[in-house]
């Protein structure tokens, strides 16, 4: 019984990441129809710049993070600028920005992997392929134990942080003038341009805010899971968060919300009845979902219809 | 010597140094052609790694492939047309079942489906199934090697040249009709569901033939051969080269297939100049490598439009396929 909610448990808590990172997939997918196959890799490169601050240049942890989220909505700026725009500006199928997204991708893994030490990257990474972890002592890891269930502070931390920062960007896209521009662009840009919107800084704005979310669910997941590789955004969460995002219902902040939550349930769950590998539960969750209800969970069917 | 010049100068030599090189251009050759013809209909689907999947172990199982434990099914050797033949015949018949309700879906989400598919296949079956050697992979003690390569080519020659052919009939029209405009094409009596499937499923089977003949180059067939990672491989080799005639996906796989080679002189930073180079094709060329002739003089004055009055975002993309 006692490890059975454990393991439950630990489902949410790997449910909040994933929610997390499936956050700002949504975001840029509701905004722009495109699917931002480099989100995975910002990922990876918030926590292997956070990693490397702490591990390599001696940043305390608490300055580290800010610089690591900050890279992340750098990154942003760079997907936004050398991948998107300047399709968008030859009116270019949307197809072709997934093509231009997985270049950056590619790129980014490809820099991260081959960097070694005394190599032009050293700065940033020194173990090639391999997995690191945090130096422990470093990090904050104390471990709270209630009623014979241990709950590490970095993944009750992870769940209070997701639940605050989806309910402060729920906040912003429904209640602020920035929110609303969103939604306009997101409806219809050619509308919103006419309405006195600046459709490429709204574009802009939202893939740094997506980025940054990217990076800080990387740094959480680096820490709570104790793991860092540069194929920790390919393996662990691309199709995750694609899985997440679809059981949601595209484009849908609270949905995606949910869909981070069942997804870490259904790994648990899978892993207490079956004991074995848990990739496939996820993409059978996805094949299911939009056979059977193609808006997801939380999806508007009016606004899907136009969309699909 | 240099990859390019050696292929170009002593094309004899290149080949006899790159067998396995030039077998896998022709499977990828195919592949790119299996994802043309759902792309031409103006359906995004990623299933090819699946299906071919389903080609590559079908065919080696039934020709006497190995699990680590022992035959994977006793007493059958049959030989490889025939088993290429069931392969193909089972990715058909999974892709007419799992079409008849993945095919409602359009654009993103049908992709993601077919992602989906082909994953759960992945994890879900083959990694479970004891006839697939679970994790392990296959064996594949009848593998061809060299003698696999020419069947290869020939094939890749003749299904492109139907290709082609095909998009000259009733079935090509229809197809692209469905991919300008579906309800269009509905009211003009087309019935788009039938024409939908039937590219789905030719495009299925086209996959599983490509896995069955690419298996058979190698003594040991392994899952991660047929990932989302190939998947996207394959989607990214149409969209370089170009889906408005079968050759564009054709020229695609092979320029991306060969490109790694080329750029070995890059050392350590080859996946980097190749992520870029992608980069750089899909954003100069967004339309593909090869498109229609459109007249140079029309196209400069429009891109000299254009750049005055960029399209907003999400507006100009609907009338373009796919």
């Amino acid at each position: 019984m006692r490890n059975t909610i454990q393991q439950l448990l630990n489902g949410v808590f790997i449910g909040s990441i994933y929610a997390l990172f499936g956050l700002g997939y949504t975001l840029v997918f509701g905004l722009l129809d495109v699917l931002n196959l480099a989100h995975s890799e910002v990922f990876m490169l918030g926590a292997v710049v956070t990693y490397s601050l702490v591990a390599l240049h001696s940043v305390p942890f608490w300055a580290a993070v800010p610089l690591g989220i900050g890279a992340g909505a750098l990154l942003g700026l760079v997907i936004e600028f050398v991948a998107l725009r300047p399709l968008r500006r030859r009116g270019a199928p949307p197809i072709t920005a997934l093509i231009s997204t997985i270049g950056v991708a590619l790129v980014l893994v490809a820099l991260i992997e081959q960097s070694k030490a005394g190599g032009a990257l050293a700065w940033l990474w020194r173990d090639g392929a391999n997995d690191v972890q945090f130096p422990p002592g470093k990090v904050p890891g104390r471990i709270f134990h209630l009623a014979g269930l241990t709950l590490p502070a970095t993944k009750v931390a992870i769940l209070v942080i997701t639940v605050l920062l989806m309910l402060g960007l729920g906040f912003v896209m429904t209640r602020t003038g920035w929110g609303r521009a969103v939604r306009a662009v997101a409806e219809n840009p050619r509308a919103a341009r006419l309405l006195g919107i600046n459709v490429d800084r709204v574009i802009t704005a939202t893939l740094v805010v997506s980025s940054a979310l990217a990076a800080l669910s990387g740094i959480l997941f680096g820490l709570a899971l104790n793991d860092i590789s540069p194929y920790i955004g390919r393996d662990q969460v691309e199709l995750r968060g694609l899985a997440v995002i679809v059981l949601g219902g595209m484009g849908s902040i609270p949905g995606t919300f949910i869909g981070g939550f069942v997804l870490g349930l259904l790994e648990s769950i899978t892993i207490l009845t079956l004991g074995t590998d848990v990739r496939a539960v996820g993409f059978i969750a996805l094949f299911v979902m939009l056979v059977l209800r193609p808006q997801g969970l939380l999806g508007q069917r009016e606004r899907f219809a136009e969309r699909v | 010597m240099g990859f390019l010049t050696q292929l170009f100068l002593h094309p004899l030599a290149w080949y006899h140094a790159h067998q396995l090189l030039a077998g896998q251009l022709g499977v990828d050759g195919l592949l790119g052609l299996s994802i043309w013809l759902t792309l031409y209909s103006g359906q995004l689907t990623l299933a090819n790694a699946g299906f071919m999947a389903i080609g590559a172990y079908a065919s080696v199982i039934l020709t006497g492939g190995t699990t680590s434990t022992g035959p994977a099914l006793a007493g059958v050797h049959l030989p490889l047309p025939v088993a290429t033949a069931a392969g193909m015949a089972l990715a058909g018949l999974v892709a007419l079942v799992i079409g008849l309700p993945v095919l409602r879906l359009r654009g993103v989400f049908l992709a993601i489906a077919t992602i989906g598919f082909g994953e759960a296949l992945r994890f879900g079956v083959i990694l479970n199934l004891g006839i697939t050697g679970k994790g392990q992979g296959l064996n594949n003690p009848h593998a061809t090697l060299t003698s696999g390569i020419t069947p290869i080519w020939l094939s890749l020659l003749v299904l492109a040249y139907l290709g082609w052919r095909l998009t000259g009939t009733k079935t090509g029209y229809a197809w692209a009709a469905i991919r300008e405009d579906p309800l269009v094409a509905a009211t003009e009596g087309i019935p788009v569901a039938r024409y939908k499937m039937l590219a789905f499923v030719l495009g299925a089977m086209v996959a599983a033939y490509a896995g069955a003949l690419g298996a058979h180059l190698s003594f040991l067939i392994d899952n991660n051969d047929y990932s989302f990672t190939t998947a996207i491989n394959v989607l990214v080799w149409a969209v370089v080269g170009g889906i408005a005639f079968v050759i564009g996906p054709i020229v695609g796989a092979i320029l991306l297939t060969i490109l790694p080679e080329v750029l070995r002189f890059t050392q350590n930073y080859r996946e980097v100049v190749n992520g870029l180079i992608l980069i750089a094709i899909v954003v100069f060329r967004p339309d593909g490598l090869i498109t229609r002739y459109r007249g140079r003089r029309r196209r400069w004055l429009g891109r000299l439009v254009r750049r005055r009055s960029a399209a907003p975002p999400g507006t100009a993309p609907v009338a373009a396929p796919p």
